[in-house]
């Protein structure tokens, strides 16, 4: 199936490239079609190392890329990658980058949003149309505090859950971390090894009444933190 | 100073029995004497078990030392024990972040005593290259270690020098040291604890990584 | 155009090895119990088990961990928590010269070292707008690949241990460390090799090492042929992986699968052939693509990988010119030694090389190769100093992990250890 596409269209077979130019060279077809279909959402874009990238507005990001991988003109199927910038100059925005494929027509696309500085750092998220980027969602969160709107379960997945010294990759986030050695060292060893379980990623149902009391009473203040009702016996505990 | 049987056995000097004997006395084979110390630490470090507590590149290298090339079986090491109460030295192999810390300090308090730790690698010793937010500098912040190896991963032979080092530390102890054996738990009631923020200032001439202005980040 | 795939003849058409039918995910009804399809299972009404396995687990390669919540010994839902190695790659990236973070790509994916040295190069001169000589990268393609057979190699083993075959294990280390000895003879080092630079390569291979690698290419089908026999066609293995944690296509693509995850699974995308690079479309090879998406099928691929790369071996081998190794750039490879200590322009590259390092243009580029678990790729973002703004890792064994609960859910607690395996992680490139 990879290349189907291409080569039903009789474009040439991929090769490696050489003397890539920084600036210029062809322009992937899928910008064409997105500026038709989308004009007032397309920021800009441009190719640089044969790569093109597209800057879009954060608003529409998650309709453009359903446009992407439903359209069989393009068929965007498969999200290699999701990710954010920060650059060291202030005055850049940070940006969340979209690296998407198409298996058929073997083509890369990068698709930019810039976050301005200032705003919250929210975008929608794409767990609905990729099943990867759950935990890639969760990762990019977890190292720069950009909140996935959509995403079924956002929290923390490379650090702990209580985590406190803020998001990782950010660039005001010092490369040692914000508390001392000997600080960072009792807050870890404080961490709760046994936790990890929370009703909503695990069906407890039956189990609820052998968990010890301790992780039925956290569990039952999560619930009540999200405003979920909390379950007065086992049958309500799902 | 070795043992002293008296059936005499292979080991070359003539014996003297210390009670003059019948040849036929069946009674006096099979004696041994010798120092309590040496038979219980010659014990322990002829066949260590180990609990492979194998995080990164080093494991591999532990495993490539346990394999057929650099056998680990010389030391009687090769029944690897994956569950802590059964083990007798916790072979730290690999860069433990701070996430793993509490992970590597329950496990050491599962191991019963008697327990040695070998820090394999510059990571499990200092936290090697990676001198950030994640990674513990040095296994022996949490737990107490006997040996260190360097190496980035250390090869096999500097492993299998590390676990020789080891023997000949264990052949060293004494049964009658009770403080080898006695594990002490932070208290923070006890007037020894020093809480984190005593520590940074201790630490403040010395340079706190934190606040290192010596060489940039 | 060269026959591109193999279809892997042993497909299971939905039949297990004893021909009985693979065994059906088990359906959920409302109470949240479980039932199996085939009427022979009486139901049991039973409260559901919650287990942890890991992160300190012999089975687990490295340190994840699995909250399984368990009907019996059939796994009702399966929660994977990582980072328990997380040690911030990429933020001491965002410290350190292009050259300087060749050693940490060694140690992310510590089984591909080489492999992720050539990966992580290749994005760098990529971004550098540099072309590497004709030696360089005949070069690269053999490092690559001997780094793929390094890792197929501990995947296998370890498979073999965690399923419970514990001899193939000490034979593949066995050829393992022949492959250590060509590489310490190489870079000097086994397992951590930082074998690239920006622009070339650490070092030139020394006298001798081709008849070496050509000994090794001898020898090697020998040991996996044996190591072969005594697995595709055993009962007990077949038993274990056949029918085990399938994957449709569609899944597979959809999760983001790649490598022998998403080969096993029908659909043959191979960085090599659908975005090549290092000239790879020169070289006469073909992609392994399985039927069901099994354990029994990943591992078949990964094995036809393993003859397939001895195949462009050989080739390498055949065509390596001579010639420089280095590009002639000042601005990126340090001048030699002599030149260096005599000539001032040299002196002052040289300085300033070592001191601020090699300095690209602003831009970013993102070049993804196949390393033996999948699409990895390093996404570099210059702002036109010598570290880079961004250093992204896109890491194939954390995306492939990410499917495990679907994979698992349904299957035994035996099951959940088998399709652990077949996954090929490497905690170190998971969590970074």
């Amino acid at each position: 199936m990879p290349g189907s596409a291409r080569e039903a269209a009789g474009l040439p077979e991929p090769c490696t490239p050489h003397h890539v130019v920084q600036h210029g060279g062809p322009e992937n077809p899928s910008v064409a079609a997105l500026r038709d279909r989308f004009p007032e959402a397309i920021v800009r874009s441009h190719v640089m190392w044969g790569e093109t990238t597209v800057f879009v507005a954060a608003a529409r990001v998650h309709e453009i890329i359903r446009f992407l991988r439903d359209d069989t003109a393009h068929a965007y199927n498969y999200l290699v990658d999701i990710t954010a910038v920060e650059y060291r100059d202030a005055d850049q925005p940070m940006e969340v980058v979209w690296h998407l494929r198409s298996l058929p027509w073997q083509r890369f696309l990068r698709i930019k949003v810039e976050l301005p500085t200032g705003a919250p750092l929210e975008i929608p998220s794409v767990t609905d149309l990729y099943a990867a980027a759950d935990w890639i969602e969760r990762e990019c969160y977890d190292m720069f505090g950009i909140a996935f709107n959509g995403h079924p379960d956002l929290r923390r997945i490379l650090m702990w859950d209580t985590y406190r010294e803020g998001h990782p990759l950010r660039k005001d986030f010092p490369l040692r971390g914000r508390f001392s050695r000997a600080e960072q060292l009792s807050q870890a060893l404080k961490i709760d090894t046994s936790g990890g379980y929370s009703t909503t990623e695990l069906s407890v149902a039956d189990a609820f009444n052998d968990l010890p009391e301790d992780m039925k009473q956290r569990l039952r203040d999560k619930r009540t933190a999200a405003g979920l009702a909390t379950p007065a016996s086992d049958e309500d505990a799902r | 100073m070795g043992l002293i049987t008296s059936t005499g056995a292979a080991g070359g000097t003539p014996v003297r029995s210390p009670v003059p004997t019948t040849p036929d006395d069946a009674s006096q084979d099979s004696w041994v004497t010798s120092r309590l110390d040496f038979l219980v630490n010659w014990a322990r470090s002829s066949s260590m078990w180990p609990m492979p507590f194998g995080t990164a590149c080093c494991a591999i290298e532990f495993m490539a030392t346990a394999a057929s090339r650099y056998d680990l079986a010389r030391f009687g090491m090769e029944r690897l024990s994956f569950s802590p109460r059964q083990a007798d030295v916790l072979i730290c192999a690999g860069r433990v972040p701070f996430k793993l810390a509490p992970v590597l300090r329950r496990i050491y308090q599962q191991m019963p005593q008697p327990k040695w730790v070998i820090s394999m690698g510059a990571c499990a010793s200092t936290g090697g290259m990676f001198d950030n937010y994640a990674v513990v500098q040095g296994i022996d912040t949490i737990i107490p270690v006997d040996v260190y190896v360097p190496g980035c991963p250390p090869r096999p032979e500097a492993l299998m020098y590390a676990i020789m080092m080891l023997h000949k530390k264990v052949q060293t102890e004494r049964m009658s040291d009770s403080s080898l054996r006695r594990e002490i738990e932070p208290d923070p009631e006890s007037l020894l604890y020093i809480p984190p923020s005593t520590i940074d200032e201790l630490s403040e001439p010395f340079g706190n990584s934190v606040h290192q202005t010596r060489s940039a980040p | 155009m060269s026959k591109r795939t193999i279809e892997m003849a042993v497909g299971t058409a939905g039949l297990d090895a004893y021909g009985q039918p693979i065994r059906a995910p088990l359906t959920v009804r409302e109470q949240g119990a479980l039932a199996v399809d085939a009427p022979w299972e009486p139901e049991l009404e039973s409260e559901h088990m919650l287990i942890n396995i890991g992160p300190q687990h012999p089975a687990t390669h490295g340190v994840l961990r699995l909250v399984l919540e368990l009907d019996g010994e059939t796994v009702v839902r399966c929660v994977p928590h990582i980072g328990y190695l997380h040690c911030g790659f990429e933020k001491i990236g965002e410290y350190r010269q292009y050259n300087q973070i060749i050693p940490w790509t060694d140690r992310e994916d510590y089984l591909n070292s080489l492999g992720n040295n050539v990966a992580f190069v290749l994005g760098c001169e990529r971004l550098f707008g540099i072309e590497i000589t004709p030696r360089c990268t005949v070069l690269r393609v053999i490092a690559m690949e001997l780094s793929r057979l390094m890792s197929h190699l501990v995947w296998m083993g370890t498979t073999c241990i965690d399923i419970g075959a514990f001899t193939p294990f000490l034979w593949l280390y066995q050829e393992r460390e022949n492959l250590y000895n060509l590489l310490e003879g190489w870079v000097g080092a086994r397992l951590t090799t930082s074998a690239t630079r920006v622009g070339g390569m650490a070092a030139e291979v020394p006298d001798g090492w081709m008849d070496g690698l050509n000994a090794f290419i001898r020898n090697f089908p020998k040991t996996l042929n044996e190591s072969d026999k005594m697995l595709s066609k055993n009962g007990i293995w077949m038993g274990r992986t056949v029918g085990i944690g399938a994957l449709t296509a569609e899944e597979a693509i959809n999760c983001g699968m790649s490598g022998a995850m998403l080969r096993a699974s029908g659909v043959a995308y191979d960085v090599r052939k659908d975005f090549p690079y290092l000239d790879y479309e020169t070289y006469d090879f073909d992609v392994a693509v399985g039927t069901s998406g099994d354990v029994y099928d990943r591992y078949l691929v990964r094995v036809e990988e393993m003859r397939q790369s001895i195949r462009i071996l050989e080739q390498a081998v055949q065509r390596l010119p001579d010639g420089p190794l280095n590009v002639d750039d000042p601005r990126v490879i340090l001048p030699p030694k002599t030149k260096a200590t005599s000539q001032m322009e040299s002196m002052i590259h040289h300085f300033k090389l070592v001191m601020e390092g090699p300095r690209p243009p602003i831009g970013e580029v993102y070049v993804p190769v196949e390393s033996p678990k999948g699409e990895k790729g390093y996404y570099l973002v210059s702002d036109g100093t010598s570290k880079p703004v961004r250093w992204r890792i896109r890491p194939p064994a954390f995306v492939n992990l990410s499917a495990i609960p679907r994979m698992v859910e349904g299957h035994l607690l035996s099951d959940v250890i088998a399709i652990n395996a077949s996954i090929d992680i490497v905690m170190g490139e998971i969590d970074r």
